[in-house]
């Protein structure tokens, strides 16, 4: 590509590759930077859900409604336009099904989905029988279940690749080994060029894709955000027939542990299947900056429940466990659009367990607001001057 | 759950393992010996039913516990962390290999030897995951311990010395070996070539006593050649050699096909690190990287043996001694600076070295694929689709690797095809990202919800 | 000869030895592969033999994912081979 790139965006995971994807498809010149590999930091430890089911009433529903409605058009447009190989990203509309196994969590969960669907979400409430008739396996403890038929699932490191695939097809770049370490300014304040360790890259505007190192490279930047990391650990069993796990299945405690900020350690079950037959149990949610210790009362936490979830499971092997970092803002709302401290530069981050589903929305809505097409959604609770994250020295 | 603050922990029952815990109990520590075999003594001091009554005699002196030892057989690490108070805390399960219902069991170690060991290397050919295609070890390991000939007529192809020995134990377990191919340079180079190699002097007149057997059983032994494909329907039948140039690419016109009903391949040896990465211990070019008393980086956990670099069973003892020494120094007791051993050590290195140097896997071997020739064995991902998918979604760091390709996310999560896959897609580096492996041996999902600290005894 | 065990593979009776793994067992009686790939069916039986690249799995006493390379026998063993991804019984 000749001449400076329009926008830099820092973070190849699948936040920065759908903005990188949605600036690039509005005509704009886009590099992405990355200090490691494509989609090799909080996507890669992702489980793909793109998900309506775990979400209550608010923005961040309204962000998941339309990144599902746009995550399967944004992705058969790329197999026109890159070819069906590149795209592969194992899409899979297939559901989810939320479960309650006590007396006390049935009433909690049909409150839920009856508030749901009074924000336009499918949430069908049904009968034990009928959740095992959609999951054989399912344990018999179920009292009340909940079907999302919207739920879907992709594979996040396909999904990124297929998007900065797009990026470069356009003639945009994809620079990895590139460590972004602050910008440089105009003489007006606003944004001349990103540092990297490879020299700097002028451009006008530098878009923060970092995740749970928002924060950090936010502040090099001079305008910082509150962003981190909370860890997450998934186990993966060995591979499975087919039909084994068929949806997304959560135990119904699965949204209070989303939206909470109580204890250090919070674990609920989630179970599915992938494409490759391994079933993929998560998930856990735990303070601990940025160590990546795995913690084995983490993983059992995991495991008993997803055990007492699906009986079969407890004598098939584990062969993996991997953990990541969630990048959460203290409101815990994802953080898109300008910085008006610092003209040109940009932010999309903050989605914590949800990046790789709000990907498809985020991106669309960022280029909306960069172009001044009219956005895709309200734009207002995502801003990056709301005072929950600009609060100083939140310790 | 123990917490050990007189004990020394050694993990695997080898000749590092052993030697690590003799030298622990000589100081007057205690030792727990954590193995996954049912006995000890490792791959290399397995129970060998072909041996004579003086070779099994040996072999049960070498094999002994010292005084002191908890010996945990049919053990598994499956995790490792960071124990409070300091020190490492091991996940055990005991009992039958993959059984659901193993005993469980916590050890918070202070002072920890690792001396997990190696495995075969195997390069991939067409066919060479059909049944009859053996890893040399493993037919070491059959021949050996279960008296079985994988096959009746058996072609033997890789590098190094271990290739010899094997031929031995098949040829004692009743097979014909039809011959054995050396890749690289022969062996019997090492016999004129006396500057690192003599480090080695023991190995001279082994290597010269496995030749002379070869030579008596009229074995063929073909340096600068390799089985480069499989051939038979559901089994091996048959197999091609060739002749190979120094960077191990097939010389047109060289190709043969020989009968055989089993192939056995080892190309060198890679080190069983998942542990050690767990441990949190630096790692360097693939191994455990370890300063003068086999200390690793983290603090109370030393290493051993083939984890620290590939040198064969006298170094790995000498490197057990000196490790088991240092851990039980750590726990105040009054260990003797065991200064021969270090002395073997320093030796065996260069020994060490100049057999790594003289038998390096060649790049040439990336030839004998053919597009659908499998890499990765568990999720069945061919040659080309590895390279192509690498390539077409930039995954130049091994999570992306992985997860873009397939490679190493099956069961043996890249144990078997890590480097060849790295090498393969032009960055040998990524192999290291796949020794993270925080299961570190399989586990059913109900051991793993239980906790042994309140099941029931 | 010492102590002699009774398993069962794929429904025949066999005679076994302590200390034997199922792998021996099953190449002791003439078989070389006990298990199919999930993706293109490809048979296999050991390759490592030292219970590293999971290519032996076996389904022992109803449940599958048992390396016969590792496994030793019991008096009484169920082995069946391996088809694919199974779940246990």
């Amino acid at each position: 590509m000749q001449g400076h790139p329009d926008v830099v965006v820092v973070g190849a995971g699948v936040i920065g590759a759908a903005c990188a994807e949605a600036l690039s498809a509005a005509g704009l010149r886009v590099t992405v930077v990355d200090r490691g590999a494509p989609a090799s930091g909080t996507t890669a430890a992702g489980e793909g859900n793109v998900l309506v089911s775990d979400k209550e009433p608010g923005p961040e529903l309204e962000l998941a409604k339309a990144s599902r409605r746009l995550w399967p058009e944004l992705l058969a447009g790329l197999a026109e336009e890159i070819g069906p190989q590149a795209s592969e990203a194992e899409w899979e509309p297939k559901g989810g099904l939320v479960v309650a196994t006590g007396g006390e969590s049935a009433a909690p969960l049909a409150d839920f989905a009856a508030g749901q669907r009074a924000a336009g979400v499918r949430a069908e409430e049904i009968a034990p029988d009928a959740a095992f008739d959609l999951e054989p396996h399912l344990t018999r403890a179920v009292t009340a279940a909940v079907h999302y038929p919207d739920d879907a699932q992709l594979q996040p490191v396909l999904a990124a690749a297929a998007l900065l695939a797009a990026v470069r097809a356009r003639g945009g770049r994809v620079r990895p080994g590139t460590e972004a370490l602050g910008v440089e300014r105009t003489a007006a304040g606003g944004v001349a060029g990103l540092r990297t360790g490879a020299g700097t890259i002028p451009c006008g505007a530098v878009v923060n894709a970092c995740g749970p190192w928002s924060g950090e490279f936010s502040a090099a930047a001079g305008a910082p955000v509150d962003v981190r990391p909370r860890r997450g650990m998934v186990l993966v069993t060995a591979p499975l027939p087919p039909g084994t796990v068929r949806r997304k299945v959560y135990d119904a405690d699965y949204v209070g542990a989303v939206a909470s900020d109580g204890a250090d350690l919070q674990t609920s079950t989630v179970v599915e299947s992938t494409r490759a037959g391994t079933v993929l149990i998560g998930s856990s949610r735990q303070r601990a900056g940025f160590d990546d210790t795995v913690r084995v009362d983490v993983l059992r936490a995991v495991a008993a429940k997803a055990a007492a979830l699906f009986p079969v499971l407890a004598r098939v092997p584990v062969m993996r466990a991997y953990g990541g970092f969630r990048p959460y803002a203290p409101d815990h709302l994802p953080v898109i659009g300008p910085d008006p401290r610092l003209p040109g530069l940009w932010h999309a981050t903050g989605h914590e367990g949800a990046g790789i589903g709000l990907a498809a929305a985020t991106g669309r809505l960022l280029a909306d607001l960069f172009t001044g097409a009219p956005p895709v959604l309200d734009p207002a609770p995502f801003r990056a001057d709301r005072p929950a994250l600009t609060a100083e020295a939140v310790s | 759950m123990s917490r050990e603050t007189a004990r020394v922990a050694v993990v695997g029952a080898g000749p590092a393992g052993l030697a690590a815990a003799r030298a622990a109990a000589a100081a007057g520590a205690g030792v727990l010996l954590i193995d996954s075999e049912p006995a000890p003594g490792g791959q290399y001091l397995r129970r060998d039913a072909l041996a004579d009554a003086a070779g099994t005699a040996r072999r049960d002196r070498a094999t002994a516990l010292p005084a002191g030892t908890e010996h945990l057989p049919d053990t598994s690490v499956w995790a490792v962390e960071p124990a409070p108070g300091g020190g490492r805390r091991l996940h055990l399960r005991t009992g039958p290999a993959d059984a659901p219902g193993r005993r469980g069991r916590t050890v918070d170690a202070a002072a920890l030897v690792l001396a997990t060991g190696a495995h075969d290397r195997a390069l991939p050919f067409p066919g060479w995951d059909l049944p009859g295609v053996f890893t040399a070890g493993a037919a070491q390991a059959l021949a050996k311990e279960q008296r079985i000939a994988v096959g009746r007529r058996v072609l033997l192809s890789g590098t190094g010395p271990f290739l010899l020995p094997v031929a031995r134990s098949l040829i004692g377990a009743g097979a014909r070996v039809a011959a054995v191919l050396e890749a690289g340079e022969p062996v019997t180079g090492w016999l004129r070539d006396p500057a690192g190699l003599a480090a080695g002097t023991g190995k001279l007149g082994e290597l010269a006593g496995h030749l002379a057997l070869l030579a008596r059983h009229r074995v063929p032994y073909r340096p600068r050649t390799a089985v480069v494909a499989a051939h038979g329907d559901g089994a091996v039948r048959a197999a091609t050699t060739v002749r190979l140039d120094p960077d191990w690419n097939p010389v047109p016109g060289t190709e043969r096909t020989v009968e055989a009903d089993a192939v056995c391949v080892g190309f060198g040896f890679t080190p069983r690190t998942e542990l050690a990465v767990a441990a949190g211990c630096a790692m360097a070019g693939g191994f455990a990287e370890v300063g003068a008393a086999q200390a690793t980086s983290v603090p109370g956990v030393f290493a051993a043996g083939e984890l620290t670099g590939i040198g064969g069973a006298d170094l790995a003892a000498a490197e057990g001694e000196v490790a088991g020494a240092a851990a039980a120094r750590l726990l105040g007791f009054a260990a003797r600076p065991p200064l021969r051993a270090l002395r073997r050590v320093r030796r065996g290195r260069r020994f060490a070295a100049a057999l790594a140097a003289a038998h390096p896997v060649r790049p040439g071997w990336q030839g004998w694929l053919r597009d659908d020739t499998l890499v990765c064995r568990c999720e069945e991902v061919g040659r080309a689709e590895l390279v192509e998918a690498a390539r077409a979604r930039q995954a130049v760091g091994t999570r992306s690797l992985k997860l873009a390709t397939r490679v190493g996310l099956g069961p043996c999560q890249g144990r078997i095809c890590a480097r060849n896959a790295a090498e393969l897609v032009g960055d040998p580096a990524l192999a290291d990202g796949f020794a993270r492996r925080p299961i570190a041996a399989p586990i059913r999902l109900g051991e793993l919800a239980e906790d042994p600290r309140t099941a029931a005894p | 000869m010492g102590e002699v065990l009774k398993i069962r593979v794929d429904g025949e009776e066999v005679a076994a030895e302590p200390g034997q793994t199922v792998a021996g067992v099953l190449l002791g009686m003439g078989r070389r592969s006990w298990r199919t790939t999930r993706g293109e069916g490809r048979p296999r039986g050991v390759f490592c033999g030292i219970g590293v690249c999971f290519d032996c799995l076996v389904v022992v006493n109803g449940v599958p994912d048992v390396r016969a390379c590792r496994r030793r026998v019991a008096d009484g063993d169920d082995v069946r081979a391996q088809h694919g991804a199974e779940l246990p019984s």
